[in-house]
């Protein structure tokens, strides 16, 4: 996976969980609180979503590197490419 | 007692909000209540299959965003219809009211079975694995989230919790409402109640196991209150909200006003779990004339709480006909429920609802699918399958009954100044 297609499977959970906000204009390199309305739930959701549907854990003490969508591409993309094949 | 020197405020119904199986506004309520016409469809209920439910159609997104019906419950979402509606319907100028002197008071038969059920269900194709499970699941499930969710959407900072109350709980709504206005707590109360029971396969699945749930080939024939084929409950979600102010408050702001809480009575059977006391139940009637200053002969209407068991019609008919059996030749009696069956929380006050209109028209809606009364049921005044223009309406006596012996009966009158 790369860092581009890791923000897009974030993206893609953010569509879900925050379902009124325009995500076409998302900055990557702005924190994703400063730009959508998402709450604290709502990274956890992020959090629940990851582990469900790619079984990828994110511990709490790892929380703000998910802060923006570049971040969120650093800290993710070898986590995922260390994930065992499904 | 209190001293009978003590003048309490009238309190006033001045704005209803509603979504029923069979109309989401009053006025279309009221035209398939005056129609014949049900609301009963089938649903998939997990685990169980095909079965007759009370459905709402209403539009969840009029009001709210996807993400607060992402987050939220069907209860709150239905609260939160019914509160907008009611607040538009009353005329209120609801921006310059202050928000911590509006009160929301919703019953509910039961509430977070619905949201733990899905979560259960949701863990169960992750192996029981509880790291699965919602961080949402306790906003969700707490007692007072349908409440909480009204507060939450409209900024309303007074109390908001619900009133559990098993079936009985819609009434309970607008007489806890009544008595926080009599009090001076707040100044503008909505209130009534709400169900989203449908979403739960317990509730069925518990009903069925108790030999009270419906079952009929035609699903909006399966809700059959005092027919003598009645076989049990249809389940059904549903919501009520009404505005109730202070009558002062509202002829000063020269609000609309529906009608008048009158009287009211609740009391507790303290004799089973599940089956109704014929007793206390008249009992109960009886205190709500009292308590309004009437007697039997002055109600022109009586909501039964019927809900087609073969026995628990029986007993309410028993606990009708020992209050108004003799001497009040101009009472007529209704049911509800054979249009939208079993509305749970919201069952009391939607069904109050479907008749206040009958002050303005002197007609009675019909109790349908009546296809043969069973004689144990045969009320005098009971109105069967057409609508019945009566010389008048100046009051109605809504019953509401629910399990552990709790029992509700809300009297309310047209509005004379």
């Amino acid at each position: 996976m790369t860092k581009d297609e890791c923000k897009k499977v974030v993206l893609d959970i953010i569509a879900d969980i925050a379902p009124d906000e325009d995500l076409s204009a998302v900055k990557p390199e702005v924190r994703l609180r400063d730009q959508l309305q998402l709450d604290s739930m709502d990274f956890l959701d992020i959090v629940m979503e990851l582990r469900k549907r790619y079984g990828l854990e994110v511990p709490e003490a790892d929380y703000p590197q998910l802060a923006s969508l570049d971040s969120c591409a650093e800290y993710l993309t070898p986590k995922f490419n260390a994930l065992p094949a499904r | 007692m209190l001293p009978s020197s003590l003048q309490l405020p009238r309190v006033v119904i001045t704005g209803v909000g509603l979504t029923a199986p069979n109309g989401n506004n009053l006025p279309e309520f009221r035209t398939a209540l005056l129609n014949g016409t049900a609301g009963i469809e089938w649903i998939d209920v997990r685990y169980m299959g095909q079965l007759p439910a009370g459905v709402c159609h209403y539009d969840p997104l009029k009001y709210q965003k996807k993400k607060e019906l992402r987050v939220g419950t069907r209860a709150g979402s239905i609260s939160i219809y019914c509160a907008r509606e009611a607040v538009a319907d009353s005329g209120i100028a609801f921006d310059a009211v202050a928000k911590d002197r509006v009160g929301i008071y919703v019953g509910t038969t039961e509430h977070g079975n619905v949201e733990t059920e899905n979560e259960i269900y949701a863990i169960s194709k992750f192996g029981y694995d509880t790291k699965f499970w919602s961080h949402y699941h306790n906003p969700r499930t707490v007692a007072n989230n349908p409440a909480g969710e009204v507060s939450l959407h409209m900024g309303i900072t007074g109390p908001a919790y619900t009133i559990g109350a098993a079936c009985a709980a819609g009434n309970m709504g607008l007489i806890h409402a009544t008595q926080m206005l009599r009090l001076g707590e707040v100044d503008l109360a909505i209130c009534g109640g709400v169900s989203e029971s449908i979403h739960t396969f317990g509730i069925f699945a518990g009903f069925k196991s108790q030999g009270a749930l419906a079952a009929h080939p035609d699903p909006k024939q399966a809700s059959r209150p005092f027919d003598k084929a009645r076989n049990g409950i249809v389940v059904s979600e549903g919501g009520c909200l009404y505005t109730l102010e202070r009558l002062d408050d509202a002829r000063a702001r020269g609000a609309k006003i529906y009608a008048e809480i009158a009287g009211y009575c609740v009391n507790s059977d303290a004799s089973d779990y599940v089956l109704p006391n014929p007793s206390r139940q008249a009992e109960c009637v009886r205190k709500a004339v009292a308590h309004a200053g009437l007697t039997p002969a002055d109600i022109h209407l009586v909501n039964t709480h019927a809900t087609a068991t073969p026995l628990g019609d029986i007993q309410e008919c028993e606990a009708i006909r020992a209050v108004f059996g003799v001497g009040c030749p101009d009472t007529y009696v209704n049911n509800t429920k054979g249009f939208i069956g079993h509305c749970m929380g919201a069952a009391g006050a939607l069904e109050l609802a479907g008749n206040l209109p009958s002050f303005d028209d002197q007609v009675v809606h019909p109790t349908i699918n009546i296809s043969e009364l069973d004689p144990a049921c045969a009320l005098p005044g009971l109105v069967i399958n057409q609508a019945r223009k009566v010389a008048k309406v100046d009051t109605i006596l809504n019953n509401s009954f629910g399990m552990l012996g709790i029992n509700s009966t809300l009297i309310v009158r047209r509005f004379v100044a």
